[in-house]
């Protein structure tokens, strides 16, 4: 398994959910974990997502994201999990 | 499993602290290139380093955006050019003919700075040595992203006194043949005592004939994080204070230890090491000054700086320790004065001298660092500046530096600029006494005794 975590920040609206998680679903990334918090009317989203099915480099599958983020005025991250995991646990 | 919030906290530290990969350094040993033909030493140069970096600027741009983690410089470093031209360079116009190879493949290869137009010389210089310190002002002049470092002492051999009074004249002559640009030169040239070999930050950095045939080393950087993070626990004991700093650090070393394992096996050459550097830059808020204030001064320079500056120094050490098992190059705090605005304010405010700065390099990682000074500054009081550095360092068995610059047409009180992460700085003040008869004073300061230690 090879595990990416996918962070959208912004202000709420409808569909952030179901136009991240359709891109996805095209890449053949499946979503393992779905976590959020909103902090002063700003949504903080977080997905743990399987994406080694996916054909597309991860540079690209980023990429996208963070245009589609755009789009919908979030600002969407796709990061490999090895950072996170490294810097929070020993 | 991560969680939201240690994700949230790294991002934020990317993306408003300034947490970054500061660079990527390749070293690649030039020993084999050496021969008694210029041209052919060029060529052998030239074809090697297109070889085994032929990747490096677009592995750490795709690690990056990979991990999510700017990758800011890619850099390379090479042996010692003195040794490397040893044999086929007659004149100083020889070495210089080496920088032009070295700065063209850099172009080529997009790398922003190769390090190691350099020359040991703790002892004693050979020929090659000398004629290699002679070219550095019309080398630096000449070309855009060589650096250049000339080791003149260490705890085990003592200082070489001889270099020293002539790295005096060879940064002014450096400031002079660089005048147009605010004496530019003299920021890509650097003094040190007791250099190590896998240092991948600039200028010093270079690749020491200890090392494989090519490494990757990693900078990492991120004084905005660790004065972020003090902001939370203002006025707490030093215990928390030591802790968090310590904490911080250990996190920050882990994603260079990512990044240059990953660089490492993308690029197929051997991992080195990983220097934990608070490196600030202008940028607001990556300030080691301002980490400093966060401790408790009112500015860099008060009483109470060696202190917090020690204690600082010493917790990033020890985090970082922790979560590398191969920590290296010079690891520490550094406080270059124009490449941090917190310093540049305490400058401008009175409350920062050279002679506070240089008690302040007894504690931190390297030394006198990005410092302006007036032009009209003598060769000799230079090399008394450079003599008291390498004085402290080859005592206290630490890396220190000198990287000054006299910058030609400015006196005390002016404003330099030298743009881009060398930043801007006021130029400070000398002490206007001579040392002009001790300098001229041939021959070397024996190697300190290893007992007795008060």
């Amino acid at each position: 398994m090879k595990k990416a975590i996918i962070t959208v920040v912004g202000k709420d609206s409808v569909g952030i959910l179901a136009k991240t998680c359709t891109y996805l679903a095209s890449e053949k990334i499946n979503i393992l974990d779905i976590s959020q918090t909103v902090v002063q009317d700003y949504f903080n989203m977080m997905m743990i997502a399987d994406y080694s099915k996916s054909k597309t480099p991860f540079v690209e599958i980023a990429s996208c994201l963070t245009k589609l983020g755009s789009n919908m005025g979030m600002e969407i991250r796709c990061q490999k999990s090895e950072i996170f995991e490294k810097m929070h646990r020993v | 499993m991560i969680n939201i919030s240690e994700v949230l906290e790294t991002n934020r530290w990317i993306l408003a602290e300034n947490l970054d990969v500061r660079t990527i350094t390749m070293g690649v040993s030039l020993l084999d290139c050496a021969s008694s033909d210029l041209t052919e030493t060029c060529k052998k140069i030239e074809e090697k380093l297109l070889r085994l970096a032929k990747d490096l600027v677009k592995t750490g741009d795709d690690i990056g955006r990979e991990f999510g983690v700017p990758v800011i410089n890619k850099r390379l470093s090479v042996t010692p050019i003195a040794i490397v031209g040893s044999a086929c360079c007659k004149k100083p116009r020889d070495f210089v003919k080496i920088a032009k190879t070295l700065d063209k493949v850099a172009s080529k290869l997009k790398v922003n700075f190769i390090g190691g137009y350099s020359a040991i010389v703790s002892k004693g210089m050979t020929k090659a040595d000398e004629l290699l310190i002679r070219s550095i002002p019309e080398a630096l002049a000449v070309t855009s992203r060589i650096c250049s470092s000339v080791n003149v002492g260490s705890t085990k051999t003592g200082i070489d006194m001889d270099a020293i009074r002539l790295m005096g004249e060879i940064v002014k002559e450096t400031a002079k043949k660089t005048a147009s640009q605010d004496s530019l030169g003299c920021a890509k040239l650097v003094v040190l005592c007791n250099a190590p070999d896998d240092n991948p930050f600039m200028a010093g950095a270079f690749h020491g004939v200890s090392e494989a045939d090519a490494v990757i080393n990693v900078g990492v950087s991120g004084p905005g994080v660790v004065n972020h993070v003090l902001k939370e626990i203002r006025g707490e004991s030093f215990e928390v204070l030591c802790e968090t700093i310590k904490r911080t650090a250990f996190k920050i070393t882990r994603i260079g230890q990512l990044v240059a394992q990953e660089a490492a096996k993308r690029l197929g050459v051997p991992f080195g090491i990983i220097d934990l550097s608070l490196a600030p830059t202008p940028a607001i808020g990556d300030s080691v000054a301002d980490i400093l204030r966060e401790i408790g001064l009112e500015h860099p320079g008060a009483p109470g700086t060696t202190a917090a500056l020690a204690l600082l120094n010493d917790q990033v050490k020890k985090g970082g320790v922790m979560a590398s098992s191969y920590v290296g190059g010079l690891s520490g705090a550094f406080i270059p004065v124009s490449e941090d605005q917190g310093m540049i304010d305490a400058v401008n405010a009175g409350a920062l001298t050279i002679e506070k700065l240089e008690a302040m390099t007894c504690v931190c990682s390297v030394g006198l660092d990005m410092i302006a000074i007036p032009g009209d500054t003598t060769a000799s009081t230079i090399s008394g500046i450079i003599a008291d550095e390498a004085a402290i360092g080859m005592v206290n068995q630490k890396t220190t530096a000198v990287r000054i610059i006299p910058v030609v047409g400015k006196k005390e009180g002016d404003s330099v600029e030298f743009g881009g992460l060398l930043g801007h700085a006021p130029v400070m003040g000398v002490s206007r006494f001579s040392c002009e008869k001790m300098i001229s004073r041939s021959g070397r300061i024996p190697a300190p005794i290893h007992s007795f230690k008060n």
